[in-house]
């Protein structure tokens, strides 16, 4: 059983990092050019998902549902900017926060309202359904490994965006002296919302995906949000890098940790309190792993800002 | 920094003058009063449920005065006190779970049994809390601005999902208070705080004097520091003062602050649950500081009956009342910045 386990849950510990990744890439740009914090990052997760239900149960095709996801996440991310966000930039991160709660607020219990309280479902297409067999007779469902493939693939075409093209040059350019570009003649405000939105897409898609996985929900975006927070603070916020090391990281670090403790420290316990023991030490090890980071680097691992 | 603003800014350091009778002290004056009589005239009128609901109010109001400390006064926005609150919370529910057993709760390397005096459950609440403050303030502190906020809430995140997965003490399910904890009064008098009237006047003693410690805290030499702490801290360095130890004495004061509040709280519900623990609830006391005024002595109270106020009777209107606050608090953030202290008493001097 051990080496099966062990590989099956580290491909869904990377599975889950590159969900993370599509979550914390959007906030950690986001902060890097724009200096804010935004909470409400974890709502176009859900307007992605309910979105992608929606248009996938009234045209029965997942691929036009997550295309419609995206896009409807995308304007959210681009409308909110425009109304709200805009209005924040140069505001203390305790404005940042509380108003992006306050949008938090609204768009749970606006969905709410819209869609109902119990959950929506979505499935994947049966394309996608079954399990792939791996080296060492480990079965995978190929949905999962299709979510890896993804990540990995909006991975390098971010970084041919950041590095490649004159957006991406910008929003380094941003990253490094706002004011200057401002200076330099780049319609700054575009370039906000620009980002803003391509951050919303990128997490109404994680959002579709892992939707297709679990249940579609109102709150369904408050965990993955914390995640991300703990993601971008490991990596060094405002570094695309840092996201990318830090969300294979915690993916990694806490599947494998809900996995293995409770079987380690049947080791030496009684099974029964081992289990308790194992998973309360496992639910708290990201966090630990985020302490004890950042107490010998406070500025996590790589800094784009001082 | 030019000139001008370094002396505005010594300006908010010097202390306030006692004005009772202007603007801002009648409004504060009215607060306090209206708090104090409408339950007790309630209560006479039979209406039990109000004094509960100004019980609430006002416990509510105290884990904000610890908050504002923090984020106020010491401009050091944490994100995470719902940890203080819940472990004030736990330690109440945990006492009272093992006096109602009559289990100790530890016996090494000392015997440590439970206990029903209200006195032991506060003063052990908020020794944890400072304690736990002290670690978490001392790992936190060396970061700044948006890290402080992240790490902060990562810390309340990690002992949410302590509580949630640990079975002993009810894991997700929280943990029911069966027996009403008592005050120990002279010549062995027992005050019953099951009484709803009784348990709401011990509530608001202990706001008025979260309260009165705050305001003489930040009248003496250590409130002057921590007020340049936030302004400047190189300055405060430059006179010879170390901002990290008074930022990190002032977190611990605001932490033991709120887990007192939060013991009052599981003993007025007669349940702790991680609820109590939950980001959310972070964010709440957090937006009751704001709503009310940041660093404003009265700010997290007016906050708090404002906050409490709509949960109850926006709350009773449309069960989507969280979308209303949700747009007042959008408000409040974008246009107005003072609270609503600052709305009904004028600015403040520094602002």
């Amino acid at each position: 059983m051990s080496v099966t386990l062990l590989i099956e849950q580290l491909l869904n510990g990377v599975q889950l990092g590159t969900m993370l990744f599509l979550m914390a890439s959007g906030l950690t740009l986001v902060f890097g050019v724009m200096g804010l914090i935004n909470l409400a990052h974890g709502s176009f997760y859900m307007v992605g998902a309910y979105a992608t239900a929606a248009v996938t149960a009234s045209t029965g095709s997942f691929l036009i549902g997550l295309a419609a996801g995206m896009t409807a996440a995308a304007l959210v991310g681009a409308l909110v900017e425009l109304l709200v966000i805009r209005r924040l930039y140069h505001r203390p991160h305790l404005d940042q926060v509380l108003a992006t709660f306050a949008l938090i607020l609204i768009f749970s219990e606006g969905t709410r309202w819209i869609f109902g309280s119990s959950p929506l479902w979505l499935s994947p297409p049966s394309w996608l359904t079954g399990f792939v067999t791996l080296p060492g007779d480990t079965r995978y469902p190929i949905y999962r490994l299709m979510l890896i493939g993804v990540g990995i693939a909006i991975s390098i075409a971010l970084y041919l965006l950041i590095s490649r093209t004159r957006l991406g040059m910008r929003i380094r350019a941003g990253e490094s002296d706002r004011e200057m570009i401002g200076a330099l003649g780049v319609n700054i405000s575009k370039l906000y919302t620009l980002v803003f939105a391509l951050g919303a897409a990128l997490a109404g898609l994680a959002g579709a995906l892992v939707g297709a996985l679990q249940s579609v929900q109102v709150g369904m975006g408050e965990p993955v949000l914390i995640l991300a927070f703990v993601v971008i603070v490991i990596g060094g916020i405002g570094s695309i890098k840092g996201a990318l090391l830090g969300a294979l990281l915690v993916g990694i670090v806490d599947t494998l940790g809900r996995v293995y403790l409770p079987i380690f420290f049947q080791a030496f316990m009684p099974p029964s309190e081992a289990t308790g023991v194992g998973s309360a030490l496992a639910a708290m090890l990201i966090y630990i792993l985020m302490a004890v980071i950042l107490a010998f680097k406070p500025k996590g691992l790589f800094s784009a800002h001082d | 920094m030019t000139n001008t603003t370094s002396l505005s800014k010594n300006a908010a350091l010097a202390p306030e003058a006692d004005r009772p009778f202007d603007r801002k002290g009648l409004v504060q004056m009215a607060l306090l009063g209206l708090l104090l009589l409408l339950p007790v005239a309630a209560y006479f009128l039979g209406h039990i449920y109000y004094v509960n609901l100004a019980s609430r109010i006002t416990i509510i109001a105290m884990a904000a005065v610890g908050l504002n400390l923090a984020i106020g006064y010491g401009g050091m926005v944490s994100f995470g006190h719902a940890a203080y609150f819940g472990l004030g919370g736990y330690v109440a529910g945990i006492s009272a779970y093992h006096a109602f057993d009559i289990t100790p709760f530890m016996t090494w390397p000392f015997s440590v049994p439970g206990s029903d005096n209200l006195l032991v459950i506060w003063l052990a609440a908020m020794l944890l809390c400072g304690l736990l403050a002290l670690v978490i303030g001392a790992i936190s502190l060396r970061t700044t601005g948006v890290y402080f906020i992240m790490i902060t809430l990562a810390f309340a995140q990690m002992i949410y999902y302590f509580a949630n997965s640990w079975p002993t003490y009810g894991g997700e399910d929280g943990l029911p208070i069966y027996i009403r904890n008592t005050l120990p009064l002279f010549n062995n008098n027992m005050l019953d705080s099951s009484d709803a009237l009784t348990y709401f006047l011990i509530c608001f003693t202990g706001l008025v004097l979260a309260m009165a410690i705050t305001s003489r805290m930040m009248k003496s030499r250590f409130g002057a520091a921590l007020t340049m702490a936030r302004l400047n801290d190189v300055r405060l360095a430059t006179a010879g003062i170390s901002p990290y130890p008074i930022r990190l004495v002032a977190f611990v004061i605001s932490a033991a602050i709120t887990g007192l509040a939060g013991a009052l709280y599981a003993d007025l519900n007669g349940f702790v649950s991680p609820t109590m623990l939950s980001w959310h609830f972070s964010g709440e006391l957090m937006v009751i500081v704001i709503l009310g005024g940041v660093g404003r002595l009265y700010g997290p109270l007016a906050g708090a009956v404002l906050f409490v106020m709509m949960e109850t009777f926006l709350g009773g209107v449309t069960q989507y009342w969280q979308l209303f606050l949700g747009l007042v608090l959008l408000g409040v953030v974008l246009f107005a910045k003072h609270g609503v202290m600052g709305w009904l008493a004028g600015r403040e001097r520094n602002e």
